[in-house]
């Protein structure tokens, strides 16, 4: 790995913490199911209630409301399809682990990427039966906060519920279940910092009745069946532990999209005018493919993404692009995202890389095919 | 395993950088790993949160794809919950599940599982390791039966991967279930056996990004597949001297008991048998007080996932035993860590703790002074 000088994806995954590490470590050794009755098993049990405390105040609410599964997919999952009967309204920009539960024609979002609360309004208005409303707090490509106070409101007035994924947003912004409203939302250990395999779904209401995606074990009061992950969820909280406001990662996204205007007068910056994750930045060059742009970056030692990572290697068009009327542009978006360990070192490298490309390919517009000969 | 935490932590769908592609190669060398280690191909595994995943991803997802022209399902009494749960949810879909029965060896009827299969009945599910008694059903035979009548064959191995040989073309298993922890991996992660030929198909519980060939979305945790992964490398290279080793401390253990008390019985056949396990009852002693007598030694009463609860096992309950017997029983799991000393201190743990709870039992006095309790007409007592 020393031939990567800097890494611009967090919103993929971000590097686990040196606490992270260690307690997941320290927990391996701790042999016992949390689960079993003996002296293992109650040693085990104890770290496992530990952790949901500290999960439970990450986010203001009660430990009972803690469901610990193996990742933001699942807690998604089980969000989206525990209260049967409910018909799910997402936004049109949600991660795919949402948009697969919800309705043929999403809620649409204006062209900064956010949520269009008039046409939530209507889509309540016109549902029959009682609905369960999907807004992200923040989305994974272009960073867009969305105003999840006010859709809750909303939604609760229709007698909704509200579930948001707030995989992205979690450890990047403050995050109080109460104050957005929300009747439940998920969160990812690997994105804050702690070990991949793990998350959790956290209810407002410690007692909602949720119907259980995996059955079989009385584990997590019923509503998530299998042997608790637990030197994954011990260094879930602790990443949670170490996660502090960065406003640094405003000031070095700034100052890349800056130097990039300023050098390249057709770059478009998406969402610049609204308020962001302060460590993302979602931007293309009209003309060059995402792809291209990509590889051609990794070359130099710099790791961003185009579009989500979790599309099994098909570089689609963004569809959270495309909902903001982006068009052809949605297929030239990169996205750059910093977290817990960037450096301002890290931005400036992608700058001069960046530069350094788009000089390389303005010489040769026909471009591509001299750049993959590398 | 270690530093995929660390310096390695890619995300292994990050297509288009170093990062993921190390990542992506470390994880698909695993998934190598599993299939060599069941007989099957990589693309036939899907990485999972673990085997309860596996088996409600397997159960449901099947059911769920083929609803609408087959809608009945084989299981066993004395399956694990998460195979019984599923079933039960589906029957709720509407589903009809046949519960086959155990004989008192805790092995299934052939005869019986053939005549429960008709033209309805999409799959069978039968456990291969009862993950309380350790009795290894004849995943074989159940595998040309199915095979035969066209039915799909789904085994929860999670107590068989790594302990006894498994081969899942030569067994026609068609979805196989393992676990990470329980084969000394991590926890938070195991695999779904998918066959490819014929293709089946599932229907997905995770949905979204897409992974493991649509089956099961989520950002795969590299570590813990690259620790699968060596867990079960490991694991086949082991098997055979590690299976001598734990049966003859098997058999010391239960000589070692059963010479040194009466009214102790083994649970479960002892021939079809993994070698690392254990489940015995001693009769005429308070159940509830068994565990808490032998507390400085890590045995349980039945499975990790209901031990917490106090409902005798319902696996020895389909055995036959009574409620009180089935109370009055330990699950003794040997395993890689345990050894001889360990065996003999548990020997003489287990030998003084029953002989105390015995020493307070009228039931234990008349017993020795020949009264039969369990013939008495206790009106004439």
């Amino acid at each position: 790995m020393t031939a990567v000088t800097a890494y611009l994806d967090y919103n993929a995954t971000a590097p686990i913490r040196p606490s992270a590490a260690k307690a997941v470590a320290s927990a391996l050794e701790l042999l016992g199911n949390p689960s079993s009755v003996h002296r293992f098993g109650r040693l085990a049990h104890g770290l496992l209630e530990s952790s949901r405390e500290s999960v439970a105040a990450f986010v203001n609410a009660q430990p009972g409301g803690v469901i610990f599964t193996s990742g933001g997919s699942e807690a998604n999952a089980l969000a989206l399809t525990g209260f049967p009967g409910r018909r799910v309204l997402t936004s049109a920009i949600e991660h795919p682990s949402v948009l697969a539960f919800g309705q043929t024609t999403p809620i649409a979002v204006d062209s900064e990427g956010v949520v269009d609360l008039g046409r939530l309004e209507e889509a309540l208005a016109l549902a029959q039966g009682p609905s369960m409303v999907a807004v992200m707090l923040a989305n994974n490509e272009t960073g867009v906060i969305e105003p999840l106070a006010a859709v809750s409101g909303l939604a609760h007035r229709y007698g909704a519920l509200v579930h948001c994924d707030a995989v992205q947003a979690a450890g990047r912004m403050g995050l109080d279940i109460h104050d957005l409203g929300v009747d439940s939302l998920s969160i990812s250990a690997h994105k804050l910092g702690g070990p991949p395999g793990v998350g959790a779904l956290v209810l407002a209401d410690p007692d909602a009745a949720i119907t259980p995606l995996l059955r079989g074990g009385g584990q997590e009061r019923r509503r998530r069946a299998g042997t608790e992950n637990l030197p994954g969820i011990a260094g879930f909280a602790a990443a949670i532990a170490d996660c502090h406001p960065m406003p640094q990662l405003s000031v070095w996204r700034d100052r890349i999209e800056q130097r990039l205007c300023q050098a390249l007068p057709n770059i478009t910056i998406f969402s610049q005018s609204v308020s962001r994750l302060p460590g993302t930045s979602c931007l293309a060059l009209p003309g060059i493919s995402a792809k291209i742009i990509v590889m051609a970056l990794d070359l130099a030692g710099v790791a961003v993404s185009a579009g989500a990572a979790c599309s099994s290697g098909k570089v689609a068009a963004s569809h959270v692009l495309e909902a903001m009327g982006a068009g052809g542009l949605a297929e030239t978006a990169i996205r750059v995202s910093m977290g817990w360990a960037s450096q301002a070192r890290d931005a400036d490298i992608f700058v001069e890389a960046f530069l350094a490309l788009a000089e390389r390919l303005g010489q040769c517009p026909a471009g591509s095919a001299e750049l993959m000969r590398g | 395993m270690l530093p995929f935490f660390t310096e390695n932590f890619g995300n292994p769908h990050s297509r288009h950088h170093a990062y993921g592609w190390v990542a992506e190669e470390a994880v698909e060398q695993a998934r190598a790993q599993i299939a060599v280690l069941i007989g099957a191909r990589a693309k036939e595994i899907i990485f999972t949160s673990g085997a309860t995943e596996s088996s409600n991803l397997a159960i449901q997802g099947l059911a769920r794809m083929h609803r609408a022209k087959k809608d009945h399902i084989i299981t066993v009494v004395t399956e694990h919950k998460c195979v019984l749960d599923s079933c039960r949810y589906l029957e709720s879909e509407g589903f009809t599940v046949t519960r086959l029965g155990v004989s008192q060896s805790g092995l299934i009827d052939l005869g019986e599982l053939e005549a429960a299969i008709g033209p309805r009945t999409l799959l069978v599910s039968v456990m291969a390791v009862n993950n309380e008694i350790g009795v290894i059903q004849p995943l074989a035979e159940i595998g040309t039966l199915c095979r035969r009548h066209g039915v799909y064959f789904h085994t929860d191995a999670a107590q068989a991967v790594g302990k006894i040989a498994l081969d899942v073309d030569g067994m026609n298993i068609d979805l196989l279930s393992l676990s990470g922890h329980k084969l000394y991996g991590p926890k938070g992660i195991g695999a779904l056996f998918v066959r490819r030929k014929p293709r089946i198909r599932l229907q997905a519980m995770m949905v979204g990004g897409g992974q493991e060939l649509g089956m099961r979305s989520g950002t795969l945790a590299t570590p813990l597949c690259v620790g699968l992964g060596e867990a079960c490398r490991l694991a086949g290279l082991e098997m055979a001297t590690e299976r001598t080793r734990l049966l003859g401390l098997r058999e010391r253990l239960r000589v070692g008991l059963c010479d040194k008390m009466t009214a102790v019985q083994v649970n479960g056949d002892l021939e079809h048998r993994i070698p690392g396990n254990l489940n015995l009852s001693f009769a005429y002693i308070e159940g509830e007080r068994l565990l808490t007598v032998l507390k400085d030694i890590a045995v349980s009463a039945g499975s990790a996932c209901s031990s917490a609860s106090v409902e005798p096992s319902y696996v020895l309950r389909a055995l036959g035993l009574d409620a009180e017997l089935a109370h009055a029983s330990l699950r003794i799991g040997l395993g890689r860590t345990t050894s001889e000393e360990e065996i003999d201190y548990a020997i003489a743990h287990i030998v003084d703790g029953v002989g105390r709870l015995r020493a307070e039992s009228p039931l234990w006095q008349m017993y020795c002074e020949g009264v039969d309790t369990r013939q008495a007409d206790w009106g004439r007592l």
